[in-house]
């Protein structure tokens, strides 16, 4: 995640106690690929909107509520400190799971689609038989999921289990469970499909397995289970 | 809500019969499972333009719509064998597939009520006492059109905004509900005057990522008409 510090080290001498020190701003992230190279998969224009829209919105606004949270704090005004808590989880959530998202996809000549090998790869067919089960199983929780939220595989670092599981809204995997690692996660909020697939979120899900990228995802799960 | 019964006059006489002999049920049935189907639009898919484009009204209501009831159907034909199996854990899991499709027919049902073209007056403020508890409760139609629209924009995810009202304090509510909650569940009191869809499939295809937009613009095709004959039933 890309962040300036916005300089504070002149006023740090008088905070008052329980202040934001040296309050960070988000920046988008850039994609490793062009707009278009997902294509056929997801289009052009869904991943411009999505990365310079929708994902710069929750950044802008989760650094709106930073600052408002940095402000509560100074004058120990805790119905504030409370009542931002909201606008944190879902926009803090949604830079946090789209900053992922970007990595979880790439361009087929790039490796998106190609199966994972090595231990991600076993542990998928010893705990789920084989890939085509997790998939079926992703896509079935993913066209089931009421409303708007994520669809995650996820490493339980403790357990060292991998699970499917889902997230309403923005939230991030860790409400779920505080060991929970998110290998990679399908956005499945309309604005992530509509323009090009209208209602059918079923056929999305279908081809998204195309441009994930299985080498990022087992690169998470080696750092956690070596 | 347009339904068909689902079961023909030959199991009427059924009815009849496991009426007659309900002194030895155990469990309770249910009976007479209605279906719901479509209800038509009153106006084209192009009538709201451009409020909102016809291949948005389109999908809305053939796919969209269309899949909530079909899948309520579902839901409540495997209730009833649940339910004549006796089968609790069943019952219980069914009830976020019923909550959900069947709030989701009973939110699209309201929904398409609440537009019209302007050419059948969308758009037109209204009179008579719905007029006058907006003024009295809000201050102005410009009030509460601005708070209306501000909750439609900060609502986090899928949901709805409504204007409700309270039919035991007789006072007029804004509120809004996640996912394809129907207004009650927020209060059993609310009745619902007026419903704005804010679910991204609502609007992206026209407005993209900007919401307020659409909200600004929705209000050139609302149907005070038939909010105030709610309204009215409720507070004659």
């Amino acid at each position: 995640m890309a962040l300036r510090s916005v300089s504070r080290k002149s006023l740090s001498l008088g905070l008052a106690v329980g202040q934001v020190r040296g309050l960070q701003s988000f920046s988008l992230p850039e994609l490793p690929y062009d707009y278009g190279a997902l294509e056929p998969v997801i289009s052009g224009e869904i991943m411009q909107l999505h990365h310079l829209k929708h994902h710069q919105t929750y950044i802008t606004n989760y650094n709106k509520a930073l600052e408002q949270l940095d402000e509560a704090l100074a004058k120990a005004d805790s119905s504030s400190i409370v009542q931002l808590q909201s606008a944190i989880k879902f926009n803090g959530g949604g830079h946090i799971n789209h900053s992922i998202f970007w990595k979880n996809l790439t361009p087929v000549r790039e490796g998106g689609g190609e199966p994972p090998k090595a231990s991600l790869g076993w542990a998928i067919d010893t705990q789920f038989g084989s890939l085509e089960v997790l998939i079926q199983r992703f896509n079935a929780e993913g066209v089931a999921l009421q409303g708007s939220g994520w669809v995650w595989l996820a490493l339980d670092k403790e357990l060292k289990k991998l699970s499917v599981q889902t997230t309403a809204n923005q939230d991030p995997l860790v409400t779920k469970g505080s060991a929970l690692v998110p290998l990679f996660g399908i956005d499945v909020w309309e604005h992530a499909y509509y323009l090009q697939y209208k209602n059918v979120k079923a056929d999305y899900l279908k081809n998204i397995w195309k441009v994930i990228n299985w080498k990022y995802a087992s690169e998470v799960y080696e750092k956690e289970i070596p | 809500m347009a339904f068909r019964p689902l079961l023909s006059r030959t199991l009427g006489l059924t009815q009849t019969l496991t009426h007659s002999h309900s002194h030895s049920h155990t469990l309770t049935q249910l009976r007479g499972l209605q279906t719901f189907s479509l209800p038509d639009l009153s106006y084209d898919y192009g009538a709201l333009e451009p409020a909102i484009s016809g291949e948005i009204m389109q999908l809305h209501h053939q796919k969209h719509h269309q899949a909530y009831i079909t899948n309520y159907n579902k839901a409540l034909e495997q209730l009833q064998d649940a339910v004549a199996k006796g089968d609790s854990s069943s019952v219980v899991k069914l009830q976020s597939a019923i909550k959900f499709n069947g709030g989701g027919h009973i939110n699209h049902s309201i929904f398409w009520k609440n537009l019209t073209p302007v050419s059948e007056g969308g758009g037109e403020p209204p009179h008579g006492s719905l007029g006058w508890a907006i003024d009295t409760h809000f201050g102005s139609m410009e009030a509460l059109v601005q708070k209306i629209s501000a909750e439609g924009a900060a609502l986090q995810g899928s949901g709805w905004v409504w204007l409700g009202l309270d039919k035991d304090s007789k006072k007029l509510v804004v509120d809004t509900t996640t996912n394809q909650d129907p207004l009650v569940t927020k209060g059993a009191n609310l009745v619902p005057l007026l419903g704005i869809d804010v679910w991204e499939h609502a609007y992206y295809l026209q407005y993209k990522n900007v919401r307020p937009d659409y909200l600004k613009n929705i209000w050139k095709v609302i149907n005070w008409k038939y909010a105030s004959q709610v309204y009215e039933k409720e507070c004659p």
